[in-house]
């Protein structure tokens, strides 16, 4: 194990700015991605809903 | 249904949306499955690097993010070739739904590039050949984007868009080689089809299973658009509308 402790792994030997905003905010664009493309499917289906559809 | 299965079979747009509507739970299963592997390894096995120390954990997002970058490009012009040659209707939309996906992985691999640099090298961007062909590609996808949404006309605008997908496509062996062409900060590549890795093996498990956590990503998110653009493109169509479920 390389981490004596959560805050050392936090810190990620001083360069935890880095290595979490690096991780940080692409996991939040692949979230926004993937919501956006489901979000417009969701809408593209709701446009005309017939009846006993099951969405 | 298989009993008739064809090359083309999937090429029909009611058959893709059912398809697809079925695999994108198992790429997103494969996508959480993967991704939290490859980040246990990476954070937890992988050893601090003698040089660089922690900074250099961004390689299990920087470099999975510049290979789907320059791949996603490929595969997009690809299928904007098909659909613009045999007028394929399927293909185009492929196409389409490709391109934000292809953009936010090009930002990625530019964000994670920087946020790198600054530590290791002492700048967040150099306008290298490397860096900067990699930003070409960000604006060719924007470009891209652009483009198929500024013209009404669907077919025609799948058409300019198919064009101007594959003259970028230059682009990517630029970005690919620049390390090799030019004198550049940037390091040359991280993996290479004629020598053996040189890097610990727990890193390039772990880069490779962040590698394949990004494709099972991709593949479901491309395929969600992919269902949005057809039911957008068939909003009137007899099957769409209570023939699949969503």
């Amino acid at each position: 194990m390389t981490w004596g402790s959560a805050s050392e792994f936090f810190a990620m030997g001083g360069y935890g700015l880095y290595v979490w905003g690096s991780f940080g905010l692409i996991a939040l664009c692949m979230a926004a991605d993937a919501l956006t493309a489901i979000k417009r499917h969701r809408d593209a289906r709701a446009a005309h809903p017939e009846p006993g559809e099951n969405s | 249904m298989l009993a008739d299965t064809r090359f083309f079979t999937f090429a029909s747009p009611p058959r893709f949306y059912a398809l697809a509507g079925r695999l994108i739970p198992w790429l997103w299963a494969a996508t959480a499955l993967l991704a939290i592997a490859g980040l246990y390894v990476g954070f937890f096995q992988a050893p601090t690097d003698a040089t660089q120390g922690d900074a250099y954990r961004i390689i299990f997002i920087h470099v999975p993010a510049a290979w789907m970058s320059m791949l996603l490009y490929m595969v997009m012009a690809f299928w904007a070739a098909i659909g613009w040659a045999f007028n394929a209707r399927l293909a185009a939309m492929v196409a389409r739904a490709i391109a934000p996906t292809g953009a936010m992985f090009t930002f990625a691999a530019l964000w994670s590039g920087a946020l790198w640099g600054k530590p290791t090298w002492g700048t967040w961007w150099v306008w290298d050949a490397r860096l900067t062909s990699e930003l070409i590609l960000l604006f060719l996808y924007l470009g891209y984007m652009a483009l198929v949404n500024a013209i009404d006309d669907t077919r025609r605008a799948d058409q300019a868009g198919a064009l101007l997908a594959v003259i970028g496509s230059v682009n990517v062996p630029i970005i690919y080689f620049s390390v090799k062409w030019w004198n550049t900060l940037h390091q040359g590549a991280t993996i290479s089809a004629t020598t053996a890795p040189k890097m610990v093996a727990t890193m390039l498990t772990a880069m490779l299973l962040m590698t394949l956590a990004c494709w099972a990503y991709a593949f479901a998110v491309v395929f969600t658009r992919t269902r949005a653009v057809i039911a957008e493109r068939e909003r009137d169509a007899k099957w769409l509308n209570g023939a699949v479920p969503s």
